[in-house]
């Protein structure tokens, strides 16, 4: 049936010399320009031996829908004309929550194609310009129209996940709770946290609260008894309850690459793309398992065949948690626990900074943000500053760190991407 | 039965009309549901309208305690949740619906499993929307 000369590799080697990533978090009297200016001037810093801007060739932008969140689309022209890269071209990548690891992707393919030779590739989204029901619907329309129409949200999509992976392992709700404890125990060494705090900060926060007000002070034995108390953690698509949520936010991100015989004028620290995938899915009802996604078993195979790799040489790998649920199935779609075992990995440990496999040092979705379009090259970036040591207090602290990999899911998984990123 | 298109403008005009109805491919015999215009099998672009019996297992459901502003529209909220889920149908494909007939404000009593049965309900409330309702089935 198929007719190729070659199987997918780069036709030349992509190195990433720089990254920035504006504060994320909710900004209502700023906007997109605001945030990706904040990443861009960030990642001008971050370029050991700089960057002249007026060399930047081209640029790829993932972004949502800002159309239907701010009211203004085609956000390519606008961010060539900030960042003075007019007339340039500057392409809107869109893939719902994966539309910035799409950016990185076409921005990689254009180097490797020889077609340029230094690419900015980045995302943007601004969403707390609408209400919380309203960026529900703005994000519901990235899933399929029958589950629209059914009824389904997004947190419903990943809520109907855990259901079927409950009962096909036995498990219950309280699984869940051990990722959000991980990935918040990361969010305080990160400062672009939207929440830079554990779940036990919340719980003393919410403690100080009551005492300012002179209310009762509510005491719980853990953060697990937090958690269970909806009073402070409510049901939003049960079983997922707010702590099993990402936050609405606003934020953008930006990488720098170039053809790998250039990253020595730029850094000796530069960081390979060893290894790229994209796939496709269809919503839950098109569905073969309930408790895998089939793109991300796609891309992640396409990654690892295109970097001579298998899951056992990821060191560390930030995931796409948008809801607690999907981080235990991609550390099973992804190969780093067998299916049915993410749930006991997270339980033991094994996922958090100081195990074996760290999963979303950065905080995660959930304690750093998720400005959707913006969330694949923040997600990279995190792999690029843990490859070069960067990362301060959340740094992973093994041995010979080399090989990070970054897994961003778009809509209810309708778009997958796995990156594998190398220091040589 | 008359030959309509295989789309979703026809899939919605049957449920309207009560009717449950999948594309089967006149190449290969791949059931779809919904409908296909192409057979993801076999590329075939000829099929034929098969009525489903409407009867199935429940496989996954959430409650949605957070809605669209659609749904809120109709009166769902915190205070009144609905459930959606995935009903598993005896011809071997899946649905994504509504889910009536549980108790949306205690979801964990709502078992993976149970017999369901479609649903079509005199009105679909307020807004422009083709629901496909199922509920528990009655023994």
């Amino acid at each position: 049936m198929s007719i190729r000369a070659r199987k997918g590799g780069l036709a030349r080697g992509v190195a990433v010399v720089g990254g920035g990533l504006s504060k994320l978090g909710l900004f209502k009297d700023r906007d997109c320009k605001d945030f990706f200016a904040e990443a861009f001037l960030e990642m001008l810093d971050s370029v050991d031996r700089g960057v002249d801007p007026g060399d930047i060739e081209a640029a790829y932008l993932g972004n949502y829908s800002n159309d239907f969140f701010t009211g203004q689309a085609h956000w390519g022209p606008i961010i060539s004309d900030l960042i003075g890269l007019v007339p340039k071209p500057v392409t809107r990548t869109e893939g719902a929550c994966a539309a910035s690891t799409l950016a990185f992707r076409e921005g990689v393919m254009s180097i490797a194609s020889g077609m340029y030779d230094i690419v900015l590739v980045g995302g943007v989204e601004q969403m707390s310009r609408r209400t919380t029901d309203e960026v529900t619907q703005g994000l519901g329309m990235a899933g399929s129209p029958y589950e629209v129409a059914a009824g389904f949200t997004f947190p419903a999509v990943f809520g109907a996940t855990a259901t079927a992976y409950f009962a096909k392992y036995g498990v219950d709700r309280e699984i869940l709770f051990n990722v959000t404890i991980k990935s918040h125990n990361n969010a305080p060494f990160n400062p672009k946290a939207q929440f830079p705090m554990s779940v036990r900060d919340f719980m003393n926060a919410r403690m100080e609260k009551c005492r300012a007000k002179g209310l009762p002070i509510p005491e719980w034995e853990d953060e697990k008894a937090f958690l269970r108390d909806t009073s402070v953690n409510p049901p939003v698509a049960w079983p997922m309850h707010l702590f099993d949520c990402c936050p609405i936010s606003d934020g953008g991100s930006c990488l720098l690459l170039v053809a790998e015989e250039l990253a020595g004028s730029f850094t000796d620290a530069p960081i390979f793309v060893a290894g790229i995938g994209q796939g496709t899915s269809y919503s839950l009802h098109a569905k073969k398992d309930l408790t895998s996604y089939e793109a991300t078993v796609y891309a992640a195979k396409q990654a690892y065949q295109m970097a001579g790799m298998t899951p056992k040489d990821i060191q560390f790998s930030e995931v796409h948690d948008c809801f607690s649920m999907a981080e235990i199935i991609h550390l099973e779609d992804l190969g780093f626990f067998p299916p049915g075992e993410g749930w006991r990995a997270t339980a033991e440990g094994l996922t958090a900074l100081d195990g074996p496999m760290p999963i979303n040092t950065s905080g995660g979705l959930k304690a750093k943000g998720h400005p959707v379009g913006a969330t694949g090259t923040a997600q990279i970036l995190e792999v690029w500053l843990q490859l070069r040591g960067m990362a301060g207090g959340r740094q992973v602290k093994k041995p010979d760190l080399r090989i990070g990999a970054s897994h961003n899911l778009g809509g209810t998984g309708g778009t997958c991407t796995f990156t594998i990123l190398e220091r040589r | 039965m008359e030959i309509r298109p295989f789309n979703d403008t026809s899939y919605k005009q049957f449920l309207g009309e009560g009717l449950l109805m999948a594309s089967q491919c006149k190449k290969c015999g791949t059931l779809s549901f919904p409908p296909r215009q192409i057979c993801a099998n076999c590329y075939g672009s000829e099929s034929e309208w098969v009525e489903l019996a409407g009867s199935g297992r429940l496989a996954a459901y959430t409650s949605v305690y957070v809605a669209p502003p659609d749904m809120v529209a109709q009166g769902y909220n915190r205070e009144h949740p609905y459930v959606v889920g995935v009903v598993d149908l005896d011809e071997g494909v899946r649905a994504v619906a509504r889910i009536v007939g549980v108790d949306a404000k205690n979801p964990e009593t709502i078992e993976i499993g149970t017999s369901m049965r479609v649903h079509f309900p005199e009105i679909c409330e307020g807004v422009e929307r083709h629901c496909l309702f199922f509920a528990p089935a009655e023994d």
